[in-house]
């Protein structure tokens, strides 16, 4: 880094130095900024770094076998397989599976309910509403996107979930299916919006094309609008994914954090964002368990990252299907 | 005639569900507005929690907010600001701006908890405990501070901050560097006096909208420097040599109450929840007006920009 700096400071933007006036201060200025472009590069590295850094070092004691199961001696002194997350105690248990269940258990039915309301709002923006409602409705959208996490968190907590429990009559108040709907709540506007703008980037002279052909309103969006906006839309439900898996504060606060294999979404669960959150401020830094922590977010930010490199390749496709 | 009622009932489908959208949106502020009307009060905004957190204001929180997105802002703003014009009006299409838009767009997705990984992993363990050791003489940066926590939020709204400020200068038409070029200026005077005053707004709408995620963030910060309670503000008093007089300064190296990080522990952690549940709502109003009032005047700017003829 430091001896592209320097490269720079003496030749400029690759013109060659001797056609041009050397300016000693536009020199110092480029250099300055290009810095700052590289330290914005340097974070997303060291991010990277830091955190896998800390979890690999977790198979230093952990046997990688056992981030999947462990043993635990029964009352007849039988070991017995249990997929199990619970690492205080004689026998820490390191399981990632009913984790990485627990977030899934959230994000997939939030991800769905999202997309549902989200691609419905977004075509509504885009090719129903006037443009006096569009421009009441999508700043409202946008409203929505700007309330904090931890604010729906507590709405879940406090409201929510005992409404739902009043509706449907789960045993468990707090459990993933609330969760679910307050992280739905929050990628709802990530949807309709990137959905807003994929179909609005979708040519008129294809919707001309239609209604010349007779098609009215609904087949124009059916059959010819949102096929042409499909990959645009795909990336939206896959960045609303991302953002459902790592959702922190409202699985921490709503979903009632007892990690257990299950696959209802009426059990509490725990997720691997509200593990970390639940009990890094608590272990010893560089532990056992601190570790195993470390290796947890690493999972997630892998998940994550594919997830949104998709979204990215997604959109790349889009691009240069409408280019044509 | 069928195509009609199908048309009719699926336009009629999609404006329904906007529209509960919108409802399940008023519900959720409707809810929390009314909570929080009841409790708040200016003894409420300016007051100190009392009798063991049951009671009191939350001014503390409210000041810990304000100092540490101030701190944030001061931070992420300018290096934003910098690179977002390094790849717009220097590098081109060059595999660095490439690589500076590839990391920023990866950056945008990480997950808020992983940022609070990477503030005690990077900024408190390895950056704190290195100048404690290079210092000497016991833990005055390794440990859990607003600095900390300031600077990995710094990280998590950078980029807002570049996205937006790229997308603002994106905006000024080519035709007005190219003029300016002709008229003999350098790229720097082109910058700063033709490209910059055009793209302020977008600028400023972004810098608000990350002073309001920063300011809505929890997860980052619940290892990084917040505290349950404390019982100053965090203040320093920096004496003024030969007057006698000192200069009171937000300390950095202090711990901090935060408005959303006082929500969850007080509705999650706390020794009463239910009794406690006015001074949650009360906390929360005041947390989602703060956010609402960034977020509307960001909206309402860029409105204003968006409108004006882009050549003139």
């Amino acid at each position: 880094m430091a001896r592209d700096t320097a490269t720079t400071a003496t030749v400029g933007t690759g013109v060659p130095a001797r056609r041009r006036r050397i300016r000693p201060g536009e020199v110092i200025i480029e250099a300055f900024l290009r810095l700052n472009g590289f330290i914005a590069i340097a974070a997303i590295a060291l991010i990277f770094v830091f955190l896998f850094k800390e979890g690999v070092q977790a198979f230093q004691t952990i046997a990688p076998g056992r981030f999947i199961q462990g043993n635990e001696l029964d009352f007849d002194n039988v070991p017995q397989v249990v997929r199990m997350w619970q690492p205080v105690g004689t026998n820490p248990k390191y399981s990632i599976i009913p984790l990485v269940l627990g977030s899934f258990l959230v994000a997939l039915p939030a991800t769905l309910l999202a997309t549902l309301f989200g691609v419905a709002c977004g075509i509504y923006l885009a090719e129903i509403a006037g443009r006096r409602t569009r421009e009441l409705v999508k700043p409202a959208i946008e409203l929505v996107a700007g309330v904090p996490s931890v604010v729906i968190g507590f709405f879940c907590l406090a409201t929510l979930a005992t409404l739902v429990q009043q509706t449907l009559g789960n045993v468990y108040r707090l459990n993933a299916f609330v969760g679910a709907l307050g992280v739905a709540f929050v990628i709802v506007p990530v949807i309709a919006t990137m959905t807003d703008d994929a179909l609005r980037a979708v040519p008129d002279e294809l919707r001309q094309g239609a209604h010349a052909l007779g098609a009215n309103r609904w087949e124009t969006i059916a059959r010819v609008v949102v096929p042409a906006g499909a990959s645009g839309i795909i990336a939206s439900v896959l960045l609303g994914m991302g953002r459902a898996l790592g959702e922190t504060m409202i699985v921490l606060m709503a979903t009632g954090n007892a990690a257990q294999v299950t696959l209802n979404p009426f059990d509490s669960v725990r997720t691997m964002t509200a593990t970390i959150a639940a009990e890094l401020g608590a272990v010893p830094q560089g532990g056992e368990q601190y570790r195993a922590l470390f290796l947890v977010g690493s999972i997630l930010f892998t998940f994550t990252f594919f997830i949104n490199l998709a979204a990215e390749l997604a959109v790349a496709r889009m691009r240069r299907r409408l280019a044509l | 005639m069928r195509r009609a009622v199908i048309e009719h009932l699926a336009l009629g489908l999609l404006r329904g569900m906007t529209m509960m959208i919108l409802l399940a949106t008023v519900l959720l502020l409707g809810s929390i507005a009314v909570g929080g009307a009841r409790v708040i009060t200016w003894e409420f905004l300016a007051g100190e929690p009392t009798e063991g957190m049951t009671r009191g204001g939350i001014f503390p929180a409210i000041f810990g907010t304000i100092c540490i997105t101030l701190l944030m802002i001061v931070m992420a703003l300018p290096l934003g600001v910098c690179a977002a014009i390094y790849m717009t009006e220097y590098s081109g299409n060059t595999r660095t701006a490439r690589l500076i838009r590839a990391s920023v767009n990866n950056l945008a997705g990480v997950p808020s908890i992983v940022f609070g990984l990477f503030g005690v992993g990077f900024f408190i363990l390895f950056i704190g405990r290195s100048i404690d050791a290079v210092r000497g003489g016991g833990l005055l940066f390794g440990q859990p501070a607003m600095l900390w926590a300031a600077a990995t939020l710094a990280v998590l709204v950078l980029p807002v901050i570049i996205v937006s400020t790229a997308e603002a200068l994106t905006a000024v038409p080519r035709s007005h560097r190219e003029a300016s070029f002709a008229l003999g200026a350098t790229r720097w005077q082109t910058v700063s006096r033709v490209v910059l005053p055009q793209a302020k707004a977008g600028i400023l709408t972004g810098s608000i909208l990350s002073i309001s995620r920063g300011a809505g963030e929890t997860a980052p910060i619940l290892f990084t420097g917040c505290a349950y309670f404390l019982p100053r503000l965090p203040v320093v008093h920096l004496p003024v040599p030969l007057t006698g007089l000192s200069i009171p300064m937000i300390n950095p190296l202090d711990q901090f109450m935060e408005l959303s990080y006082h929500i969850f522990i007080m509705a999650t952690q706390s020794t009463d929840a239910a009794v406690t549940r006015p001074i949650q709502y009360g906390t929360t109003l005041v947390l989602v007006g703060l956010t609402v009032l960034l977020n509307l005047s960001a909206i309402w700017l860029r409105a204003r920009y968006r409108r004006r003829p882009v050549t003139r």
